[in-house]
């Protein structure tokens, strides 16, 4: 009985682990990376482009640079809208765009996730 | 290297840093002002002195209405009370300043070929009050602002008129104060001229960037971002407390209040301004 009991309680705590797994994986699955790169790219602390950018679905926006829409067709290569994002001043010396890899206003895990936001636009 | 003169060229940053483009200070002030007739050919010269508000109607609208009974009123009045009381030996600003106080502001900033430094209306505040052995005001906010306010007001309608006269040291200060101005700083990697040159008129977030043409004519500034900030609704600060803010917001370390790069850059970017209408102490968001 005391055996039995102490198998119970095993097989609670197994299924209380998968269940804890499912949320955790429910979780992460809701903080897709572009979801997490327009956290970032709307956050006025992190990435603010929208001090400069049109986005959709954005608020107070600034229209110094291009609207951020057609991004695929603009940069069909993901690594050059990358590198765009980590040091605009290589393509262009006098850009006004803060060079969020290489003066390190981003992680490269952050610029990794905006550049998936940005991306999808 | 062409590559890199020919943006430099289509940013109309010519007036640069780079030494290859060397001019005279009047023929800076003559590309500048020319510049932002180009850009804004709708504006007479003295609109330039209402920064984003000549080029916003509903913002312009706002703001007059807020400089109908000014906030900034109650704190040019503490300014004359400044200028009216004696010092404790007797004397007065009047001693340092001159009788007049509508002649005062037009002075600043101006070289001083003695101790070749570029000399502000608020260095010479705080030497008046040393030189009386009183003690010198904080530089950047309260008495210091309210006077120079006050200078401000009294000069109205008078022009900027600063001069750069024709010593290589005083032109050295020129050009350190136009480096500054057109160099990028802070993490943020921003000149001055970035947001005020190339982009006046356009929105970064909700603010719209004033031209760089006719920013000094309105300072001392009142500054509803400041009132809010401070006690008593004193919005009032000097030129430098706002280079010092600038600096902040592009993520650079501020340089202190009266510093020879700060004089400096007042010293080109007054100039800049030369033969606009002085209307201190402008009321600004």
């Amino acid at each position: 009985m005391r055996r039995s009991n102490h198998r119970f309680s095993g097989t609670v705590g197994s299924l209380l682990l998968v269940a804890g797994m499912v949320i955790t994986g429910q979780a992460a699955a809701a903080e897709d990376p572009i979801s997490a790169g327009k956290k970032l790219a709307f956050d006025r602390k992190k990435g603010n482009c929208l001090a400069c950018h049109h986005i959709e679905g954005g608020t107070l926006m600034g229209n110094i640079a291009p609207p951020l829409v057609a991004m695929k067709h603009r940069f069909p290569d993901k690594a050059k809208l990358r590198e765009q994002i980590w040091d605009a001043t290589k393509n262009n010396p006098r850009s006004i765009m803060p060079p969020f890899g290489k003066h390190r206003i981003l992680s490269e895990k952050e610029i990794d996730l905006v550049t998936e936001f940005i991306y999808s636009l | 290297m062409r590559k890199i003169a020919t943006l430099l060229l289509s940013a109309g940053l010519v007036a640069s840093a780079t030494t290859a483009i060397a001019s005279s200070p009047k023929e800076d002030l003559e590309k500048f002002r020319a510049y932002f007739e180009q850009k804004f050919p709708g504006l007479q010269l003295d609109d330039f002195g209402n920064g984003a508000y000549a080029l916003d109607a509903d913002k312009r609208m706002q703001w007059e209405a807020m400089e109908e009974f000014p906030p900034y009123d109650e704190f040019v009045d503490k300014g004359r009370e400044i200028w009216e009381k004696p010092f404790k030996n007797g004397k007065s600003f009047a001693d340092c300043f001159g009788k007049d106080p509508s002649k005062v502001r037009v002075r600043y900033p101006h070289w001083d070929a003695k101790t070749k430094q570029v000399v502000t209306l608020e260095g010479d505040i705080n030497k008046c009050l040393k030189e009386n052995g009183e003690k010198p005001f904080k530089w950047k906010k309260g008495p210091i602002a309210w006077l120079s306010a006050f200078f401000g007001y009294e000069a109205r309608g008078q022009k900027i008129n600063v001069v750069i006269p024709d010593d290589p040291d005083a032109i050295k200060a020129y050009e350190h104060g136009k480096h500054f101005f057109y160099a990028k700083r802070g993490q943020l990697n921003m000149a001055c001229a970035d947001c005020h040159v190339k982009y006046p008129g356009h929105f970064i977030r909700g603010n719209l960037l004033s031209p760089a043409l006719g920013q000094v004519t309105h300072f001392p500034v009142y500054r509803a971002k400041w009132a809010k900030k401070s006690k008593d609704g004193d919005g009032l600060g000097t030129l430098h407390r706002r280079y010092g803010g600038c600096n902040k917001q592009v993520r650079a370390r501020p340089f202190k209040a009266q510093s020879k790069v700060y004089r400096d850059l007042e010293f080109f970017h007054q100039y800049m301004s030369n033969g606009l209408t002085i209307n201190a102490p402008g009321y600004r968001e």
